[in-house]
């Protein structure tokens, strides 16, 4: 038997070496430099960009009013979508050749028309159908709704953004099913569990780290295709900023409290969908990955203890 | 065919299988028998159907032709006067619960920790109380040596930890009956002991298991059979002792000279 040695062993020498230049960054780094000392300048003295009416008008009633229609529309096309989504893709990867059929055609639909069409679409069905009516087909009517009373511009922007949507993630949902290893299913299968019990306690739940950074990524493309509602009469985020320079003319400060807007609640997306992926990554690896702020206090204490030998090569 | 059903101490029946992936035969008329509370270990060279053969006695495997019985019952068929109807999945699956089944490739649910895994069926598939179930796997954990890996992801053990985290799972569906497909074949040498042993205690525990392995030595000290396959047929089938040490027919005693 070897006796192990339990003292701390003596650390190596660091190699002292005069580290690699790098001029190129330092030409880059001088140029980015520059570009962005013109745009700050800019940004301070265009008279165009009015920063006192960006101030006025940023907490504008319509335009917050606005912001909640958009915001509302997104969580309601996007929720349309995952459940669509879902189905469709069970649909597709069904053993029933009329389920996989049907929800080819679909998607072949709907991915093969431009949304803004959908939405105009959607918009004028009243011109396609009269009336609305529940009864039995062919036979008997019951009840009836006329279209317009139904279909109102919101619920034309949520058929419109939703359906579409349902067929993108449709094929996301299907990517991250096929995903997962076959033997998990064969596991789950000499078990007993029965089909809708393995897919969504095993299948889906690991499916999930496939589908969600895609879903991240359509919900935030959501946000921002919701500004097509606006082609619509509908009032969301855009519409409301165009119906306030449409008045004033001020157009370009209007347009930066919009676009403002918008990267403020992509960036809360975003860093929820982080949340997300660490949430459905456990079991994945060894480790979670840290948080944002798990990662800044360590880059933090990390930093004081840097071997010295790195900053004398270089100085 | 109820004339054939096989006797009530006959766990596992199997007559005539036949088993066809488009066209390539890869089962040619497989007849075997399993005794309650005994081992039956398979061996052969790769692509002799063995593994095949274990996935068809609970139809992960849909066989082409013959008969197989698992405790007394049909597996996927039922039988009403001359005619066999295919069972329906639910039904399938009711049958799985009482069979057990060992990967090589372990298949360890990766979102779930150790006792996760192993509570997931009992709860899911037999509506068990959470409470006995809980109480049952951390017993299993401790019997397959793991007691201190209870909230363990399946990507933090050691892949004999994982296939004896495996076996646990299958075992906390109460089976009649094991099955294990090469359990040891993807492990690290070092590691195959730990698995083996747990399989060991199960088999002096009276499980009837069938085991499809490359381990010639477990086979012989554990197995009250031995069965050698090759391009879909049985072609020897003895006492492990025997078989090893004499085997009557050229294929097996080339087989043999080549892997011990």
């Amino acid at each position: 038997m070897t006796q192990i040695d339990t003292t701390e062993p003596t650390r190596p020498e660091s190699i002292r070496a005069v580290p690699v230049r790098h001029p190129g960054r330092w030409v880059s780094g001088a140029v980015i430099l520059v570009l962005t000392a013109m745009f700050v300048h800019m940004l301070f003295t265009n008279k165009q960009l009015d920063w006192s009416t960006f101030r006025h008008f940023f907490f504008d009633g319509g335009i917050l009013k606005g912001l909640v229609a958009t915001l509302e529309l997104t969580v309601i096309a996007m929720a349309i979508g995952i459940v669509g989504g879902i189905v469709l893709a069970l649909m597709r990867l069904s053993s029933n050749p009329l389920m996989s059929s049907a929800a080819w055609l679909y998607i072949w639909f709907f991915r093969g028309t431009p949304v803004l069409v959908q939405l105009i679409f959607w918009f004028n069905i009243k011109s396609l159908m009269g009336d609305v009516s529940l009864g039995v087909p062919f036979g008997p009517v019951f009840i009836t709704w006329d279209v317009n009373s139904l279909v109102t511009t919101f619920v034309a922007a949520i058929l419109g953004l939703g359906l579409n949507e349902a067929a993108y993630m449709s094929e996301i949902v299907r990517a991250g099913i096929l995903s997962v290893d076959e033997g998990q299913t064969e596991a789950s299968q000499a078990l007993g569990m029965r089909r809708l019990q393995i897919m969504r306690r095993v299948v889906l739940p690991q499916a999930m780290r496939v589908i969600i950074p895609p879903t991240g990524n359509e919900t935030i493309s959501m946000l921002k295709t919701t500004s097509l509602a606006s082609t619509v009469a509908f009032t969301e985020l855009l519409k409301a900023g165009e119906d306030i320079f449409n008045a004033n003319y001020k157009t370009i400060p209007l347009l930066i409290v919009v676009s403002v807007w918008y990267i403020i609640v992509t960036s809360v997306l975003s860093v929820g969908q982080y949340y997300l992926e660490r949430h459905y990554g456990r079991g994945s690896s060894r480790a979670l990955p840290p948080t944002p702020l798990q990662r800044l206090r360590r880059n933090l204490t990390t930093f004081h203890v840097k071997p010295p030998a790195v900053r004398e090569g270089s100085a | 065919m109820t004339e054939n059903a096989p006797a009530s101490d006959v766990m596992v029946k199997a007559e005539g299988i036949h088993k066809l992936f488009g066209r390539l035969h890869i089962l040619r008329g497989i007849d075997l028998e399993v005794r309650s509370g005994q081992v039956m270990c398979v061996i052969g060279p790769s692509g002799s159907g063995k593994s095949t053969f274990l996935r068809c006695i609970n139809h992960l495997e849909k066989i082409d032709s013959g008969r197989l019985w698992v405790d007394g019952h049909l597996v996927g068929y039922r039988q009403r006067g001359d005619k066999l109807h295919e069972m329906r999945e639910s039904e399938v699956a009711a049958q799985r619960r009482d069979i057990g089944m060992v990967f090589q490739r372990f298949n360890l649910f990766p979102h779930m920790t150790a006792l996760q895994n192993i509570m997931e069926a009992p709860i899911r598939v037999k509506g068990e109380s959470r409470q006995v179930v809980r109480e049952r796997a951390l017993k299993l954990l401790d019997r397959v040596g793991l007691s201190e890996k209870v909230d363990s992801y399946p990507s933090q053990l050691s892949g004999g930890q994982q296939q004896r985290v495996a076996i646990a799972r299958a075992l906390a569906m109460e089976p009649k009956l094991m099955l294990f497909d090469e359990p040891t074949s993807a492990l690290d040498p070092e590691l195959v002991g730990d698995v083996l042993d747990v399989m060991r205690q199960l088999a002096v525990d009276g499980m009837t298991m069938v085991v499809v392995t490359h381990e010639m030595g477990f086979a012989r000290e554990v197995g009250d059979s031995l069965v050698f396959m090759d391009e879909g047929v049985v072609v020897e089938e003895g006492d492990p002792r025997e078989v090893l040490t004499d085997p009557q027919h050229r294929r097996t005693q080339d087989f043999l000279s080549k892997v011990l």
